[in-house]
């Protein structure tokens, strides 16, 4: 990530309000965002807003910067997109904030701000403002990115409260595997795996289900904490309870064997482009059907469902029988010792 | 190459545990009809087997004269609060870099813990692999590296490994704070209390490839007990489960293997070799719960003191044991003699989120396997 030549990596001047940060955002990111309420350059992006609106934050900061299947500007759009998606907002304007560590490659730079361009277009979304700062070596983990996105919503209701018995449980792919990959690169583990990240922007996926009127009752998408966490958050929003047939929920084979490896579950794992549906049972075929059309959502499956017992919990089935709890992940991700 | 789904998949199958529970059921019959008071207390010494049999319900499989007592066989349950407070000293310390393996970092000793630690801005870094460490060392010349090593004989050679690197490469700021503990002398402690209700173990895989089957012969000789050596899939904690009930239901107590595809009577000699040209046995470790026993664990051989963190850093280290909170009965767990739910304070004033005793901390702990899996059964 860091640079030897400096004409090649971001120095302090970069953010100093200059010459040099002048021509970064106009060289760089006016190029990649490249649209009218951007270019206008403006104190403040003048936007136009017509009825019920979602607007959402997200802070961005993984290591490693570039991993199998995306990167931290990737990351960046499609987790402030995918955010606004969940509340069936249609994602328009972004705000994109970078803090650059000085001495931060500019072709690395590039590389993201290129990605974030490309996944941009997946939702048709825009980044109509943003803002700079270098600071010093050591001050910062490379770069970090922050992003704030509105969108206009399509169809209101859909909430974590609204989660109802006799609802199905759907999750739009195979679990963990943004977890699983992050973990391989940062531990330099030698197993030769050719898993990559589930990094992906949702619009497309949720607008399908939008435009067929399949009447959703909550969507979350399974970032940190996995899908563990967000069937916990919705068993105690709702005060119901959930049940998960272990048979059924979708896991690679890598992200299987690296959770046997070191004792985690892959239900634990962070998701990037994964998303979670619950919905009257009697919709969850159609459902099931329009995210399998898509590419990311081919191996979407009904995993579960609402219960009026044990409220608050959610249960695993095991195929031989038995049933355990799924409890929220706790803590850092820490391997097992034995 | 080892391809990842090699590791659990063919031991998992549904058809298969369930064939194996009503066997187990069969022949927990044959022990009823002869004496509807007998009961088969199985030890899963290893907190990896305690682990398996809440993860996957395997308890609940079974009929109602089989009961699991889970034993003293994780290495961060039985660490000793003085234990953790040499390793908080230490990472305390301005030139030190202490560095540990998993969720050691959680477990409380006497001054909050290494995670804690590491908050408060000190360098304490978790690693996956011990050899981890040899960089950690050579990317910090100026710091002291003290490698806080745990474990059973499972975890020691990877320690000794780490050693041999250390002295070959010349690398002269890497220090050792060696807690290896030995499984026998710890079935023995267990066997060894009056109230004592074990009469059959489930024995660790894992320690068996490095030591070999024979290492609980003992058991079955003194104890009159069945001991059967287990992998940690659910099918081989069944499969071992159902060699014990056999053995119950015969009257017999055998040593037997069931983890034929990686255990060997003698183990792995080389890695035995190994162990013993760094290692040697030390008088006595105080075990959380279990406290002294003679012969239990391992030190650095007198001609390796200059790696010895124990004797580099005496003289700020302290010794003095400090006993559990008075409400935490992680001792009576660890040898069996209640179950985590029996803890006035399990999942109160006890949880992950906040433990008190080293059961509730560690993933391989009983009371936190019992807090993350258990109490469905009643009502699901």
């Amino acid at each position: 990530m860091m640079s030897n030549n400096p004409k090649k990596q971001v120095q302090l001047s970069h953010g100093g309000g200059g010459k040099e940060m002048n021509a970064l955002i106009h060289k760089l990111f006016f190029k990649a965002f490249d649209n009218e309420i951007l270019s206008s350059e403006e104190d403040a992006a003048a936007l136009n807003l017509n009825g019920p609106t979602a607007f959402t934050t997200d802070s961005f900061t993984v290591a490693p910067l570039f991993f199998s299947g995306g990167n931290i500007g990737k990351l960046a759009v499609a987790g402030t997109v995918n955010d606004l998606a969940m509340m069936a907002a249609k994602p328009e304007y972004l705000s994109c904030s970078f803090i650059i560590e000085e001495g931060f490659a500019i072709d690395d730079l590039k590389t993201i701000v290129e990605s974030m361009a490309s996944e941009l277009a997946k939702s048709g979304a825009k980044v109509v403002c943003g803002d700079t700062k270098v600071v010093p070596r050591g001050c910062a983990d490379g770069i970090f990115i922050n992003t704030s996105g509105v969108g206009e919503i399509q169809k209101q209701g859909i909430s974590v409260k609204n989660i109802q018995p006799g609802d199905a449980i759907i999750v739009s792919r195979d679990i963990g595997r943004h977890g699983a990959t992050i973990l391989m690169a940062r531990e330099g583990l030698t197993l030769d795996s050719e898993l990559t990240s589930d990094c992906a922007t949702l619009w497309p996926m949720v607008e399908s289900l939008l435009n067929a009127d399949i009447p959703v009752h909550a969507m979350r998408d399974a970032t940190r904490g996995g899908l563990a966490a967000v069937l916990n958050e919705w068993a105690n929003a709702s005060d119901v309870g959930i049940t998960v047939q272990e048979s059924q929920l979708p896991i690679a084979d890598e992200v299987k064997g690296l959770c046997e490896l070191y004792g985690f579950e892959a239900f634990d794992l962070a998701n990037e482009g994964t998303f979670i549906i619950a919905l009257p049972k009697e919709h969850a075929e159609q459902a099931l059907n329009l995210i399998q059309a898509h590419e990311d959502g081919k191996n979407a499956a009904i995993v579960g469902e609402v219960t009026e017992a044990h409220n608050g919990k959610v249960i695993l089935k095991t195929p031989w029988g038995s049933s355990r709890y799924i409890d929220l992940p706790q803590g850092e991700l820490l391997p097992r010792i034995c | 190459m080892l391809e990842l789904k090699q590791l659990y998949q063919g031991f998992r199958e549904p058809e298969t545990i369930a064939r194996l529970a009503e066997q187990i059921k069969q022949q927990a019959e044959l022990v009823k009809q002869r004496d509807p008071a007998e009961k088969i207390n199985i030890m899963e010494v290893c907190g990896g087997h305690t682990h398996t049999i809440m993860k996957y319900g395997l308890n609940q499989l079974l009929p109602d004269n089989i009961e699991f007592i889970h034993g003293p066989g994780c290495p961060v349950c039985i660490m000793p609060k003085e234990r953790i407070d040499h390793a908080i000293t230490l990472a305390s310390q301005p030139d030190i870099i202490l560095v540990t393996l998993g969720d050691m970092i959680r477990v409380p000793g006497s001054k909050g813990s290494l995670a804690q630690c590491r908050a408060n801005g000190h360098d304490v870094r978790p690693i996956y692999d011990p050899l981890d460490t040899l960089q950690i060392a050579k990317d910090n010349p100026d710091k002291k590296v003290v490698f806080f090593a745990i474990g059973f004989e499972t975890s020691t050679p990877m320690t000794v490994v780490l050693l041999e690197q250390a002295e070959k490469l010349a690398i002269t700021n890497l220090y050792f704070h060696i807690n290896h503990v030995l499984v026998p002398p710890a079935i023995s402690a267990v066997m060894a209390d009056p109230a004592v209700r074990v009469n059959a173990f489930i024995g660790p895989s894992h320690v068996s490839v490095i030591q070999g089957s024979e290492i609980y012969r003992f058991a079955v000789d003194n104890y009159n007990t069945p001991v059967v050596v287990s992998g940690f899939e659910p099918v081989d904690v069944m499969e071992s489960i159902l060699r014990i009930t056999t053995q119950r239901a015969k009257g017999e107590a055998e040593l037997d293997n069931q983890y034929t595809r990686a255990v060997t009577p003698e183990g792995n000699t080389k890695a035995q070799e190994l162990v013993n040209t760094y290692l040697c046995v030390r008088e006595d470790f105080r075990w959380r719960g279990l406290g002294p026993i003679p012969e239990s664990a391992l030190r650095l051989r007198d001609e390796y003191q200059h790696r010895d963190a124990e004797i580099k850093f005496a003289d700020i280290l302290q010794h003095e044991p400090i006993e559990d909170h008075k409400a935490c009965q992680c001792g009576d767990i660890l040898r069996g003699l209640c179950k985590p739910k029996d803890c006035k304070v399990f999942a109160r004033g006890c949880t992950p989120d906040s433990p008190m005793g080293s059961c509730m901390v560690s993933s391989e702990g009983a009371c936190n396997a019992y807090y993350r899996y258990s109490g469905v059964t009643e009502n699901a």
